[in-house]
């Protein structure tokens, strides 16, 4: 994985790790891979994958237990507050960009119409 | 937590040119450490001096709760930034030279490391590609149980798979009871490996810290934090 955002590295293992959660590539209850294996996995070094593991568990988005590991927790409200703060968070920075571009709300709207419905016909 | 390393003032002149100018640095135990910096900017006199081949001019160094001496010495593993073996040597008298010399050195975690590296113990020294020669060294040094693990330029000049091979072998031998120094201008490779950076320019350490609270403070990473602190 290249770590190439203007972002601390734990941060950056916290989101990859909550897009899988999100995507459903990791469900409730399911084990994460150990910090030695994901420290391998990732060629990073095992303090700052320990670091990213703390976060999501002060986050309650993961859970540990004492010589089992490190579980994906089975709320799924969390997971659906999760999803919809990324999505929020996509979407904020979609229309920042757009606005960039010069592009009015209005156009906006009318590009994502266009969008559907060209995906509707496909 | 506990210092495997304590530098306090040191200085180093080769007759008047100051190499290292009064540079103070702990590395705790457990601890990954980046020294950064171009070439020419002090990082290959530091680790002479660590490792017993240069005295310094002034200041004291601590490794391991003593001054530089045979016992440091029998506790720092030492990465040099070229080869170091005889060219008759097979893979097989390298390792039973380091099996002589140091009691720490773990033969078994050694023949794991060469089938890690994918090399064999009847091949010449001679015959060894540079990233063969690298992933030999290195093997040979991570297959001590040393207190420091002293890594000069341990990806300098190999191909982009010896390279992933050779921080996989660092990453695994990684382990809480001692510390790694590592050197390197290649900092893009290696920065996520590091939980510590010393930026070191002219013999002066210029900025220093944990590496994940740099990129936070300065929204870069760290190889971007080099090159504005050692382009002009």
């Amino acid at each position: 994985m290249e770590f190439s955002e203007n972002l601390p590295i734990y941060i950056q293992i916290m989101n990859l790790i909550k897009g899988k959660m999100v995507s459903g590539e990791i469900s409730g209850g399911d084990k994460l891979p150990s910090v030695r294996e994901l420290s391998k996995e990732l060629k990073v070094n095992p303090n700052t994958i320990q670091r990213a593991y703390q976060e999501l568990e002060r986050e309650e988005l993961v859970f540990t237990q004492r010589g089992m590991g490190t579980f994906a927790t089975e709320d799924i409200n969390t997971i659906k507050t999760l999803k919809k703060t990324m999505a929020t968070e996509l979407v904020d920075r979609f229309f920042i960009d757009m606005g960039k571009l010069g592009f009015s709300s209005d156009e906006v709207k009318s590009l994502i119409l266009d969008w559907i419905q060209r995906e509707e016909r496909e | 937590m506990k210092n495997i390393v304590e530098i306090k003032d040191l200085t180093k002149k080769y007759f008047n040119k100051v190499a290292l100018n009064s540079i103070s640095l702990n590395i705790e135990q457990g601890k990954v450490v980046g020294i950064l910096g171009p070439n020419g900017s002090g990082k290959t006199t530091l680790i002479k001096i660590l490792t017993g081949l240069l005295r310094q001019t002034s200041g004291d160094v601590i490794i391991d709760g003593q001054s530089i001496g045979v016992y440091t010495k029998s506790v720092v593993s030492y990465l040099p930034d070229r080869n170091f073996l005889y060219k008759w040597m097979r893979i097989d008298d390298a390792m039973k030279l380091y099996k002589d010399f140091y009691s720490d050195f773990d033969e078994k975690k050694f023949n794991e490391l060469l089938d890690f590296m994918k090399l064999e113990k009847n091949m010449k020294i001679d015959a060894l590609s540079k990233g063969m020669h690298e992933k030999l060294n290195l093997s040979l040094v991570l297959a001590r149980n040393a207190k420091l693990y002293i890594l000069d330029e341990p990806i300098a000049g190999v191909d982009p798979v010896a390279r992933d091979q050779i921080l996989d072998a660092i990453i695994n031998n990684y382990n809480e009871k001692s510390s790694m120094l590592i050197t390197t201008h290649l900092v893009r490779d290696m920065e996520s490996i590091l939980d510590e950076v010393v930026f070191l320019k002219e013999g002066s350490i210029v900025l220093t810290g944990n590496a994940e609270a740099l990129r936070e403070e300065r929204g870069k990473q760290i190889d971007d934090i080099y090159k504005e602190v050692f382009g002009e």
